[in-house]
């Protein structure tokens, strides 16, 4: 398949791999401190797990998972206001699919479906914009979620929207900007993060100034990567190729999509529909500044929030679940006492087991079976 | 014999008059064959006829509530027939006769009903199977969706014949009878209304004919009918039922680009998609290059291909386009398309 198999090439692969262990011989890291590579994005996440490609890394290299799966930060108490407002009994509630099976306090949008709502899964927030159009005596939420990858979207739908008049239409916003993370993630204590990966879609839309702080404040070496195989084994050189040579800068792997200056248009949007607002909570990380993204002035008309008044709802993630520090690199997703037990993809504690993209799950659809049989096998030696 | 407005009513499930004239221009001027049109209460079959053609009678059932009702390549009532005789064929069995149960929503068209029954009695003549008896239900508007069918089937197991998941050994090989995935792409298109031109239709059959000539080989161990859950469900039940593991090379998996294209956008894969004529079997490696040979002559079967073998340990595994297994879980629930 044309654009997919060139980049899953075994052969060019095997050639990036032995390069990276010539390389990574010549690193300050070793197997037992390895140099820590965050992915930021659950796309990264994902492939990394399908594909094995921490298991074909030399080992003086370590990916961690970083926070950039939307639908594993978003706070439970945020679900339980969407199935408030889903309720409603003239509301189309509709969603991207894997916000679906996300529990809150009061379970998911899948069981709102269950116990009557109209709950509906879209695959862009025009589609919502279509239902609204064709079902004018209804009233149609859309849940805007994720970072700048989705967040053009929803606004070029709000605009669309407001040219035509809709009032039947309205989006419960929670989208949240991913750099106010990143450097929250930096300015904690123990930063077990040497070098990013930073995600291709996102930096599509922003382009790579955002990421020089990270370089010039934080002295952080990151590349822009692509998602298949071959763009995160050549972006991972890169990175070690950066630290070879001792400098530290934003390099852009992706050029192929990201264009140095991200996507001009759809920023013009993004600044026309939405304005930063403030701290945002994010599951497993806690309440971050400057995260928060709401309606612009001009747009407050279609806010879902608003017009529904749902009750605020603040729910505390369990205290045994170690999101946090699997997020930051403290820990592995089956050190967790709860992984595999009480947190499951079906019955997710945590929000790294919610969605497909979060650590966690891609740990429990990919290794579970082999960190069972390693457990049984140190069981049987001891 | 129905006009393009005429619709389903709550008449024709009434017992009278109504229903009668439905039963006779419709059922059985489209099944027609001597045990019907005995119309008796039930069908009255010849044991001796059966046991001239095998030792065990094979017996299954399966309900059909897809939607849509109409999709490329088939629609309710074809695929009615191919899935109870397709679950016969697997079990070793010659697929003879059928019973349908209908359930129908008041205000379904006439037209839509009467092209879903032609399709069943030709798919059943076409696999020489015959529909002897059968069952006609109307509920109220929204009490049911259109139309939902069960159909249950009888066939014969020769003599001999022992297909059965438990005979799986380590060392066998894991055959697919063709493309996955087609059935599960051409109706998540149309369903969820993505409007892709996939050029996929579904690959509801009937597979008996091509499964017969199996019948007579040694070192066919199983096969199952890939159909909800894709082939990863068949491997875990394969895996549970033998105590073996299996393992699927990635790179080995016969899936059409469109099909692989719709799986790459949406973050899915082509083993949990649905099939609705294919296979999944497992057979001797020494028995592996005539299977093989035997699935390929027929038209249903040119893409038959290896994709693994059996292993000791009781894991289902892929390994991938890079070398590195990873294991294959079963998804909790029907898996869903990811946002980015």
């Amino acid at each position: 398949m044309r654009f997919v198999d060139e980049f899953r090439d075994p052969k060019l692969a095997k050639t990036l791999i032995e390069r990276l262990y010539q390389r990574a011989a010549q690193l300050p890291y070793t197997a037992e401190k390895p140099m820590q590579i965050m992915e930021v994005c659950g796309g990264h996440t994902h492939a990394i797990f399908k594909f094995g490609l921490d298991k074909l890394l030399p080992p003086q290299l370590e990916f961690i998972h970083g926070p950039g799966c939307p639908v594993c930060v978003l706070p439970m108490g945020r679900i339980d206001a969407c199935c408030e407002i889903a309720a409603h009994p003239e509301v189309i509630f509709c969603t991207f699919g894997d916000a679906l099976r996300v529990p809150g306090k009061q379970g998911s949008l899948q069981q709102a479906r269950e116990r009557g709502a109209d709950v509906r899964v879209v695959y862009s927030p025009l589609d919502a914009l279509k239902l609204a159009r064709e079902n004018s005596q209804r009233s149609v939420v859309f849940f805007a979620l994720g970072f700048e990858t989705t967040l053009p979207v929803t606004a070029v739908t709000l605009q669309q929207a407001r040219r035509e008049g809709l009032s039947n239409f309205s989006v419960f916003c929670q989208h949240i900007s991913l750099m106010p993370t990143l450097r929250s993630l930096l300015l904690q204590d123990d930063v077990r993060i040497d070098a990013f990966l930073a995600p291709g879609h996102v930096s599509m839309v922003i382009g790579t100034a955002p990421y020089h702080f990270i370089n010039q404040q934080f002295g952080k070496p990151l590349v822009i990567s692509g998602f298949e195989p071959l763009d995160m084994l050549q972006s991972v050189l890169m990175l070690v190729e950066q630290v070879c040579e001792a400098s530290c800068k934003t390099e852009n792997q992706y050029r192929r999509v990201v264009p140095q200056e991200g996507n001009l248009l759809a920023q013009e949007a993004m600044r026309d529909v939405f304005v930063l607002a403030g701290s945002s909570e994010w599951r497993g990380l806690g309440l971050i500044e400057h995260s928060g993204i709401s309606l612009s002035p001009a747009y407050t008309v279609f806010d879902a929030e608003r017009r529904f008044q749902p009750q605020v709802q603040s729910v505390a993630d369990d205290p045994r679940a170690r999101c946090g520090e699997v997020l930051t690199g403290r820990c592995k997703p089956h050190q967790c006492p709860l992984f595999g037990t009480g947190c499951t993809p079906h019955n997710a504690f945590g929000a790294l087991m919610v969605s497909s993209e979060g650590a966690c799950a891609a740990w429990y659809q990919y290794r579970h079976q082999e960190t069972e049989q390693q457990d049984r096998q140190r069981r049987v030696a001891g | 014999m129905s006009h393009h407005y005429d619709v389903v009513t709550m008449a024709h499930g009434s017992g009278g008059r109504a229903m009668q004239q439905m039963i006779e221009r419709l059922f059985l001027s489209a099944f027609d064959n001597p045990w019907l049109n005995e119309r008796e209460d039930g069908a009255r079959l010849s044991l001796a006829e059966l046991s001239r053609q095998g030792d065990r009678l094979a017996f299954t059932t399966d309900s059909y509530v897809i939607d849509p009702i109409f999709f490329p390549g088939g629609n309710i009532g074809k695929l009615a027939v191919c899935g109870t005789a397709n679950d016969l064929a697997v079990s070793g069995a010659t697929p003879a006769y059928l019973s349908c149960g209908f359930i129908l929503e008041e205000g379904l068209p006439l037209q839509d009903l009467h092209t879903i029954v032609s399709t069943m009695a030709q798919t059943a003549r076409e696999a020489g199977m015959a529909i002897v008896t059968g069952d006609t239900k109307v509920v109220q508007r929204g009490a049911a969706d259109k139309i939902f069918i069960n159909t249950a089937g009888i066939g014969v197991i020769p003599t001999g014949v022992q297909w059965a998941a438990k005979t799986i050994q380590c060392g066998d090989k894991v055959i697919v009878s063709g493309t996955l995935g087609d059935h599960g792409a051409a109706i998540l298109n149309l369903r969820e209304q993505l409007g892709m031109d996939l050029g996929v239709q579904s690959d509801c059959a009937v597979l008996a004919p091509m499964l017969a000539p199996l019948r007579t080989l040694n070192g066919v161990h199983a096969l199952r009918d890939a159909t909800r859950g894709g082939v990863n469900a068949i491997l875990h039940e394969f895996s549970e039922a033998s105590g073996c593991g299996m393992c699927i090379d990635e790179n080995a998996l016969p899936v059409k680009p469109a099909v692989r294209g719709i799986c790459e956008l949406l973050g899915l894969e082509p083993l949990n998609f649905a099939n609705e004529g294919k296979l999944v079997l497992v057979v001797s490696a020494q028995a592996e290059e005539a299977v093989l040979n035997i699935l390929r002559r027929h038209p249903l079967g040119v893409d038959a291909a290896t994709i693994g073998e059996v292993t000791a340990h009781p894991n289902v595994c892929l390994r991938g386009v890079l070398g590195v297994s990873r294991q294959l879980m079963l998804p909790h629930a029907e898996p869903l398309p990811r946002i980015c």
